[in-house]
């Protein structure tokens, strides 16, 4: 049976643990949308020497656990003299930093992919006319290239967002007291699933249905145009035809 | 009186093909000329080299009595020197595509509005005023507010002729406009075409549309191998074509 007077007793810390989480993957994803924008339009670049430094960044990066990243970046960094007597050691000494450095890196990898395809999708028709209208290549940037790309990156995106919310369960490994962490607390002390690592899923699961609605909004207002009710003419509705010979 | 679009001398290379082999071109106000041609002919990279889409490696433009200045680009083509002249020339010279390339994010009026926002600053209410205007003018008023994806491919053409018209140009171009219509569809885009010409707008039309040809445009020009083969008055031109090639391309046009 489940432990109803623990769950609501330890619900006050799993709230903690979920501001953490939350601080967690909005700080990665943003600085990794940020970093990710640069990269893909590198990424996607027909000159060799923009596109595979880029490649290189998102292979080596996809092409390694996350986990594996973190501990390099919080085990591994601190083992160089260099890295503890420079300036940024006080942040490498935290792991709050350490997590957000690797989530950061990560999401920027599969971000940078998923634009890049978005970029290099781009019809050449479209942005053919809109240059001979006269528009300033900023302006065809603006108005037709970034809009139609970061529409077509849109789903696969908010797919990446609600995957790095579930990879900033690996921040526990490293003293990050998020949701996970506090999970493993309670169990270790209580030995308990339900009542730990259950509720800590639910937490997860709440996020997940969370993310999920939020991406679903921003997919109606911004695919309004793969949205056949957005087009259709209420006032031209197609007639009922009769048939001729019932 | 001076002739508003003045082609010279335009040569087009792609490595060491030559497609355009020295062609001239000159548009009065009110002309409306047909390019006709087999596929290959180079009639389409000829209509794009006269708003530098495709970049020619020779030759000599000008506009309005105005010479456009050019530079060489990496790879020895034409490009036009100054960013802005290259600018204000293109507002003044709109163009058709074959495959619409309307902005699909966009609704029909946003495709409308965008240029005359851009370019020449209209507000959000003006632009829509002359978006819906033009819209109605094609034909498509009742789908200002549809998504390309949804509309027919006629449907989807008027709304780039009126993208095109909104920019009030001096000069139009159509690059194979119904091409790319099922073949129910190009009478509605080809009856606007006409309306157009009808009142007195200057066009240059890449088509397969002979009858277009012979009975909308004052001057037919075709295109064989890279160069003008024959031109001159529609319907002196299309009756009595003094080539072989032409009267090869005619009775394959009529077959």
């Amino acid at each position: 049976m489940i432990n109803w007077t623990l769950v609501r007793e330890m619900l006050p810390v799993f709230w903690d643990g979920l501001q953490m989480t939350l601080i967690l993957l909005i700080a990665s994803a943003i600085t990794g949308l940020l970093l990710a924008v640069p990269l893909a339009v590198a990424r996607a670049a027909r000159s060799r020497w923009l596109s595979w430094p880029a490649f290189g960044y998102t292979y080596v990066i996809r092409g390694t656990p996350l986990l594996v990243q973190l501990f390099i970046i919080y085990y591994g960094l601190p083992q160089f003299g260099l890295i503890r007597n420079s300036a940024l050691w006080p942040l490498l000494r935290d792991p709050w930093f350490c997590a957000w450095l690797a989530f950061t890196l990560n999401t920027t990898a599969y971000t940078a992919e998923i634009f890049a395809g978005a970029i290099r999708t781009t019809p050449p028709g479209e942005i053919e006319a809109a240059r001979a209208m006269g528009l300033t290549r900023a302006q065809v940037f603006r108005d037709v290239f970034w809009p139609g790309a970061w529409r077509r990156a849109l789903p696969q995106y908010g797919n990446e967002i609600v995957q790095l919310m579930h990879a900033t369960a690996l921040a526990s490994t490293v003293t990050i007291v998020e949701i996970l962490r506090v999970g493993r607390d309670v169990y270790t002390n209580y030995l308990v699933i339900p009542e730990s690592f259950g509720l800590a899923a639910l937490f997860y699961l709440g996020l997940t249905v969370l993310l999920t609605t939020m991406f679903r909004l921003l997919e109606r207002h911004f695919l309004r145009h793969l949205d056949p009710r957005a087009s259709a003419t209420p006032a031209q509705a197609e007639p009922r035809k009769a048939p001729l010979h019932a | 009186m001076t002739a508003l679009l003045e082609a010279s001398g335009i040569r087009k290379k792609f490595g060491t093909r030559e497609v355009l082999r020295g062609l001239g071109l000159t548009a009065g106000r009110g002309d409306v000329i047909s390019m006709i041609g087999a596929s290959g002919s180079g009639k389409s990279t000829f209509l794009r080299c006269l708003n530098f889409l495709e970049h020619p490696t020779e030759g000599q433009i000008a506009f309005a009595g105005a010479a456009l200045t050019c530079r060489r680009d990496r790879l020895g083509d034409l490009v036009v020197a100054d960013e802005a002249q290259l600018r204000a020339f293109r507002a003044r010279v709109t163009m058709v595509f074959q495959q619409f390339n309307l902005w699909s994010h966009m609704t029909a009026r946003e495709n409308v509005m965008l240029g005359p926002i851009r370019v020449h600053g209209l507000s959000k209410a003006e632009a829509a005023e002359r978006a819906d205007h033009y819209l109605a003018r094609v034909g498509v008023a009742h789908r200002a507010a549809a998504y390309p994806g949804f509309l027919s491919g006629g449907e989807q053409q008027r709304v780039a002729i009126a993208r095109a018209l909104a920019m009030e140009p001096e000069l139009m171009l159509f690059d194979e406009p119904t091409s790319a219509l099922d073949p129910e569809l190009v009478g509605e885009v080809l009856r606007v075409m006409r309306s157009l010409a009808e009142e007195g707008r200057t066009m240059i039309v890449v088509t397969h549309e002979m009858n277009f040809a012979r009975e909308v445009s004052n001057r037919v020009i075709f295109l064989d191998q890279g160069v003008i083969a024959e031109e001159g008055d529609p319907r002196e031109v299309l009756r009595r074509p003094s080539t072989e090639r032409l009267q090869g391309f005619l009775a394959a046009q009529a077959a």
